[in-house]
């Protein structure tokens, strides 16, 4: 009996019973489909996040103003004011440090001829652009003279730019009133998109920090100040020599707490990766069960199949089958239902998971090895399942199984 | 010497059965040979152990005891796979019922034995068609099995007990299913292997008309042979009739 002939009754066992062996393999089909779309959400989902997350900047630290106690009052991290440009000036100087922008953010209603729009201006910089890896659409951004002279320039984001000119007129050389200050506009942002928290990044002016803080808020205190590392593994050190930095221009000593706080990007990718992770688990769990429902499926069906032929299996007892090919013969049979289900499923699978890719705008992701594990996992489910059914019919007694009605 | 030796020959075989509480003694202490070329029918009321002795002649079960020797090997030191072995083989069945795959052709279903024998497909295709050529009907080969008469369905059957060329067809009942004329043509058929091509038949049936085609009669009562003679012979004595 070689493999070939065995495989070929399976088939045609299978073939005999269409419906049925359908119906039998629509657990192993949503099992594996289920297994193979939640590695893809997985995978989808986390290089999602990581995209978005190295796309706030490169080897990006944030330094915000911590919590201060007024008076036995104390407020939450970012509440205080206790960050200066200066801190920022400060901080540049620091060996390991690529860039610094303060940034100073406010949000107001803007006017543009006869639109108008509510959306964030934020002061920033010249190194904005360098830190948060956003390029150009037009036009130039401002420069350190730009910063020295809080000039009345600003570069807009996508979203206000349809909404401040939405007949497609260039907005350069534009004005636009911020609080009634003109505005020149001299460039556009490049369209960002979504960020990780689904806000939307593109609705946004940029204005030198300078200009914003004298012109526009009249604060000498900035909300966040962003700094660039010169590259990935320095970035724990200019943290430790921020910190410092910070203690000692804040005059804070011994355990007196930090009115600042100093926070890598690193720690938001791995709460991400964590929520994916669980995420993941629950999906994998939902999967591994539906391909238990389908393996007892399976099961089911071929005791059915066992009763059902007993006369055959007596009949090919008889023709001389030997009991080792009877069990092959079955459990070719589950694993073809269950390999065939699993190849379905797969490909059900791989569409479902570019419509999830679809809907949650992340890039489809369905790895092979993901495929491979939930295909040979149904497999090994059948055999698993097949087993039991198998070895019923290869010791009937043929003597009972040719005389059963 | 495994040519010189009887097909079968049982020795003092003994059978029982657990039937609830106590034992049915099916076979018991059954001496029987059968040469080869022979045409045996083995009759006797329902009950009388015939079918047991079938079983056990077709390999399907052991006796308790007492020994049993086909074609001069002692089976009883054979295992189950090598039983299987001698069955596709040495051995072809034919049922009461037919017993043919559903919704499979004669072809494939003729091919059965020498799947299990091992043998390659375009030989299996050549041979069951031959087969079937010798059963009377070849233009069925493609002919699915509900698409048949009873009659043609047992002729499938026998072509698929000889395709293997055994050294013994057992038939169980083959007319039990079949009206008169289907019966007598399925026996016509017996007669013809027998004759001509030599073939070892042993059938099982309580109809003395079917009884009357075999060259030999053997009776059986209580899982005991109380005759075995020529048929001119065992039908003028009046015990096989009765």
């Amino acid at each position: 009996m070689n493999l070939r002939t065995l495989l070929r009754i399976a088939w045609e066992a299978i073939v005999r019973n269409r419906a049925r062996s359908l119906l039998t393999m629509l657990g192993m089909i949503i099992g594996v489909a289920a297994v193979v779309i939640t590695i893809s959400i997985g995978v989808g989902a986390r290089a999602a996040v990581s995209a978005q997350i190295t796309g706030l900047g490169s080897n990006l630290v944030i330094v915000i103003p911590g919590s201060v106690n007024l008076n036995g009052v104390r407020t939450g991290t970012g509440a205080a004011s206790t960050l200066t440009p200066d801190d920022g000036l400060a901080i540049a100087k620091l060996p390991a440090v690529a860039a610094v922008s303060p940034l100073v953010g406010m949000h107001t209603q803007v006017v543009a001829g006869n639109n108008n729009w509510y959306t964030g201006v934020v002061g920033v910089a010249p190194t904005f652009t360098y830190i948060r890896e956003w390029h150009m659409a037009s036009g130039s951004f401002f420069t350190d003279a730009d910063d020295a002279a809080s000039a009345k320039a600003c570069v807009l984001g996508q979203t206000v730019i349809q909404n401040l000119f939405p007949d497609g007129e260039s907005p350069l050389g534009k004005v636009v009133l911020v609080r009634n200050v003109p505005f020149t506009v001299i460039g556009t942002l490049a369209r960002r998109g979504q960020s990780a928290t689904g806000q939307d990044q593109d609705d946004t002016i940029l204005i030198p920090y300078t200009a914003s803080m004298q012109r526009l808020t009249g604060t000498t205190f900035v909300s966040v100040i962003m700094v660039s590392a010169s590259d990935q593994p320095s970035i724990p050190i200019v943290q430790n020599e921020i910190v410092g930095l910070l203690r000692q221009r804040h005059r804070i000593i011994g355990g007196m707490q930090d009115d600042f706080d100093v926070r890598n990007l690193q720690d938001i990718a791995n709460a991400a990766a964590a929520s994916a992770t669980t995420m993941e688990f629950l999906l994998a769990g939902v999967a591994v069960v539906s391909l238990l429902v389908g393996g007892i499926g399976i099961m089911n069906i071929m005791l059915v199949s066992v009763t059902e032929r007993t006369r055959e299996i007596g009949l090919r007892i008889a023709v001389g089958a030997r009991s080792s090919s009877i069990l092959l013969q079955f459990l070719i049979e589950a694993v073809v239902l269950s390999g065939v289900g699993g190849l379905i499923g797969v490909l059900l699978g791989i569409v479902g998971s570019a419509a999830v890719a679809l809907f949650g705008h992340w890039p489809m992701a369905a790895p092979a090895t993901g495929m491979l594990l939930a295909f040979s996992f149904a497999a090994l489910t059948g055999v698993f399942f097949g087993y039991y059914p198998a070895s019923k019919a290869a010791h009937l007694d043929p003597i009972e199984a040719l005389r059963f009605e | 010497m495994a040519q010189e030796a009887p097909v079968v020959r049982l020795v003092d075989v003994r059978k029982t059965y657990s039937m609830g509480a106590e034992g049915v003694v099916a076979l018991d202490g059954v001496n029987f040979t059968l040469g080869q070329g022979e045409f045996v029918a083995i009759m006797g009321a329902s009950g009388s152990g015939k079918s047991t002795l079938m079983h056990v002649i077709g390999l399907l079960t052991r006796p308790d005891c007492g020994q049993y020797f086909f074609e001069g090997l002692n089976v009883s030191t054979l295992g189950a796979d090598e039983l299987a072995d001698l069955r596709s083989r040495r051995l072809g069945f034919v049922f009461q019922s037919y017993n043919l795959l559903p919704r499979t052709t004669s072809l494939e279903n003729v091919e059965l034995p020498m799947v299990y024998a091992g043998i390659e497909e375009q030989e299996r295709h050549a041979r069951a068609l031959q087969a079937l050529e010798i059963v009377g009907i070849p233009q069925m080969a493609e002919h699915v099995s509900n698409q048949m008469s009873g009659g043609q369905q047992q002729r499938v059957a026998i072509a698929r007990a000889l395709v293997n060329d055994p050294s013994l067809i057992l038939a169980d009942e083959p007319t039990g299913a079949l009206d008169t004329k289907s019966s007598e043509e399925v026996m016509d058929l017996f007669t013809r292997l027998n004759h001509e091509h030599g073939m070892t038949i042993l059938l099982v049936t309580h109809e003395p008309d079917v009884g009357r085609k075999a060259k030999r009669i053997v009776t059986f009562r209580d899982g005991k042979i109380v005759g075995d003679s020529p048929v001119e012979e065992a039908f003028r004595s009046a015990a096989v009739l009765g």
